[in-house]
């Protein structure tokens, strides 16, 4: 188990250098921030000031040593805009995110399992047909569509919920967090089942087809033969089984809804990371999405990591301790 | 004579199909005894495995008991509810399976699949099915049964996880045990082995027992009485000496000449020629006809009936086999 996890740990090490490198050619190639930050009027004089303030006067390969060594004292960078390291400008908008996330999950999962396995236990009934098919309109409806029509039928027809923003924050456990308020509730809602329909869609085919293929095993028909109930049938061996490749899907998809709320949060001008992303590519401020993409190579492979011990929790032929693989 | 304890008559089983209605199994018969053993043979798609899960009421949709009867110590089963039937599964009647890769949850410890078959059927302690489960796999010839209760099926060898599925199977003391070819997938040595004690287990309950297989050589060694079937007939039945030594089905007689046998080195082996009917495809008449030496007109009209021979013997064929000329001569 330990050898694994620094094995792991080793890979995601490697994984985080080579995307640091992508990640910092990449968005030096995007253009120069000094059109954008200094003022219209400024002469000659006033611009190469700013450039040389932000260091970009100097080479590539030598701002790209400095980059890399703030990184590895934690550092990555003072956002151009806001004046403020990078990474807390970032890490003030990541509970807001991560609430969005969790919500959305929580109710991809309770969408989508439950009618993932009702549709694979009776594939050919007109109840699991309609459920597949629906499941295509999940995929396929654009989010940002899904999101207005939400916002139009609930906020702006019903008044039921509210249209836009995040709710007031209450402090738990020592972090700011609307989850638990009422009020922030109410503002979770909507964002978060725009982003939890695709994810429910995926979670039901995969859920589905996990299903059939775990019914048709001879454990279940041996189960049958013990004369189980159909509860204890479904309810233990059936869903042990398909949740394995369920958790793969999850843990890839929370990554991404983490990272790429994007389009959600500006539907519903949501004050996350993935709406501070998107402020800060137009604005080229460079530190910030630097450290918000290393952040999400971090996550993503955090995320990965938890996927894979859950795997071990699940089924104990992935016991991890076996690690020549 | 007793009531036997599993009496199956003219059960027909079938399949609809976008090509029709296909008849799995046609007007089976048999009985079994408590203690008996009873050896069902015959080659894939002959109906034998669906006979055996009619007998535990799994058939599942698109099939059904289109007929017939399966009565358990004089109680019907055929018409029962889904409820009443698995107050019934594993606890009068059990089944095990071919593979014992796959028979078992791989995900659930062992402790946790023997104890919830004890709690499907009586409401008794974890401690108690524990301690039962426990008795069980020591019962089959599993080593130290308590750590093993708590390792999950991957870490068994295949001879060890069937002995687990009949031990799982035989928690309950059930009255019938159908066994849907369980050693097939083992070594010899561990199908040996797997015989022996399903034989003892058998005789110290009074378990009467279906055992299905293609395999003359089990059925020799382990059944008492054996059926033959063929395109979902039986088409003979008798004890299993009489049977195997002078068999009255060309069908009975192909099988036993295609088992390689140390009496006859090299003299090669007789076949059957051609395959068994597709569902489908059976061929009017007697369904054996077209793969059959001694098939005449007569056997492409009609569908022989069952013909009773001495020694408490059944087939169905126009033209049986003669007594063998070295028991005569």
């Amino acid at each position: 188990m330990l050898v694994y996890l620094i094995r792991r740990l080793s890979q995601s090490l490697l994984v985080v250098a080579v995307m640091a490198t992508l990640v910092f050619l990449a968005v030096y190639a995007v253009g120069n921030p000094v059109d954008i930050l200094a003022n219209p009027d400024a002469d000659q004089q006033e611009r190469a000031a700013i450039t040389a303030r932000l260091g970009l006067d100097r080479p590539l390969y030598e701002q790209f040593g400095v980059f890399i060594w703030n990184a590895l004292h934690g550092d990555l960078g003072r956002s151009f805009v806001y004046n403020a390291p990078a990474v807390d400008v970032i890490l003030e908008r990541l509970p807001a995110t991560m609430e969005l996330a969790l919500v959305g999950l929580v109710f991809s999962i309770l969408i989508g399992i439950p009618l993932g396995v009702l549709a694979g236990l009776k594939p050919e009934s007109w109840f699991g047909r309609t459920i597949m098919s629906g499941s295509i309109l999940g995929f396929s409806l654009p989010n940002f569509w899904i999101g207005l029509m939400l916002i139009l039928l609930f906020a702006v027809e019903l008044k039921l919920l509210p249209a836009s923003g995040r709710g007031p924050t209450a402090s738990v456990l020592g972090f700011k967090t609307a989850m638990f308020t009422w009020e922030g509730l109410k503002h979770l809602i909507l964002p978060a089942v725009t982003l939890a329909l695709y994810k429910a869609a995926l979670v039901v085919r995969v859920a589905q087809a996990g299903t059939r293929e775990v019914m048709l095993q001879d454990y279940i028909r041996f189960a049958r033969a013990k004369g189980l109930s159909p509860l204890r049938i479904v309810g233990v061996h059936v869903l042990k089984n398909m949740m394995i490749p369920v958790v793969t899907v999850l843990g890839l998809e929370l990554g991404s809804m983490i990272a790429f709320a994007v389009v959600t949060e500006s539907v519903f001008a949501y004050p996350g990371m993935g709406k501070l992303l998107i402020d800060s590519i137009n604005r080229l401020d460079r530190p910030i999405i630097v450290a918000y993409l290393m952040m999400t190579v971090v996550i993503f492979v955090v995320i990965n990591l938890v996927v894979d011990l859950l795997y071990a929790a699940i089924d104990p032929r992935v016991r991890l301790s076996d690690a020549k693989g | 004579m007793a009531i036997p304890v599993l009496d199956v008559d003219n059960l027909v089983v079938s399949f609809g199909t976008r090509e029709g209605e296909l008849t799995a199994v046609n007007g089976v018969t048999f009985q079994v005894h408590a203690g008996e053993v009873l050896g069902l043979v015959g080659e894939s798609g002959s109906g034998k495995s669906v006979t055996g899960l009619a007998v535990m009421g799994l058939i599942d949709a698109p099939g059904r008991i289109a007929s017939g009867s399966i009565k358990l110590l004089g109680e019907e089963l055929v018409g029962r509810s889904e409820r009443e039937l698995r107050a019934i599964r594993g606890k009068r009647i059990a089944m095990i399976f071919q593979d014992p890769m796959t028979t078992l949850n791989p995900v659930l410890r062992i402790d946790t699949q023997m104890i919830e078959a004890i709690r499907a059927h009586e409401s008794v302690s974890e401690k108690a099915a524990r301690d039962r489960a426990r008795q069980a796999l020591a019962q089959v010839g599993i080593p130290s049964p308590e750590e093993r209760l708590n390792a999950y099926p991957h870490q068994f060898s295949g001879g060890m996880r069937q002995r687990v599925a009949i031990a799982t199977a035989l928690l309950n003391r059930p009255a019938v045990l159908v066994a849907d070819e369980p050693t097939t997938a083992l070594d010899v040595t561990i199908q040996a082995q797997i015989l022996a004690e399903v034989q003892t287990l058998a005789a110290d309950h009074g378990t009467a027992m279906v055992w299905i297989t293609h395999d003359l050589s089990v059925v020799a060694g382990l059944a008492d009485r054996i059926a033959v079937m063929y395109s979902g007939r039986i088409v003979e039945t008798g004890p299993v000496e009489g049977v195997l030594d002078a068999p009255i089905h060309p069908y009975t007689n192909g099988l036993i000449g295609s088992v390689p046998s140390r009496n006859r080195r090299g003299v090669p082996l007789a076949q059957i020629p051609g395959m068994a009917p597709s569902l489908a495809r059976v061929p009017p008449g007697c369904p054996f006809n077209p793969r059959c030496a001694r098939a005449t007109a007569t056997c492409r009209a009609d569908m022989p009936g069952p013909t009773l021979y001495e020694g408490d013997r059944m087939a169905r064929c126009h033209h049986p086999v003669p007594a063998p000329e070295s028991a005569a001569a």
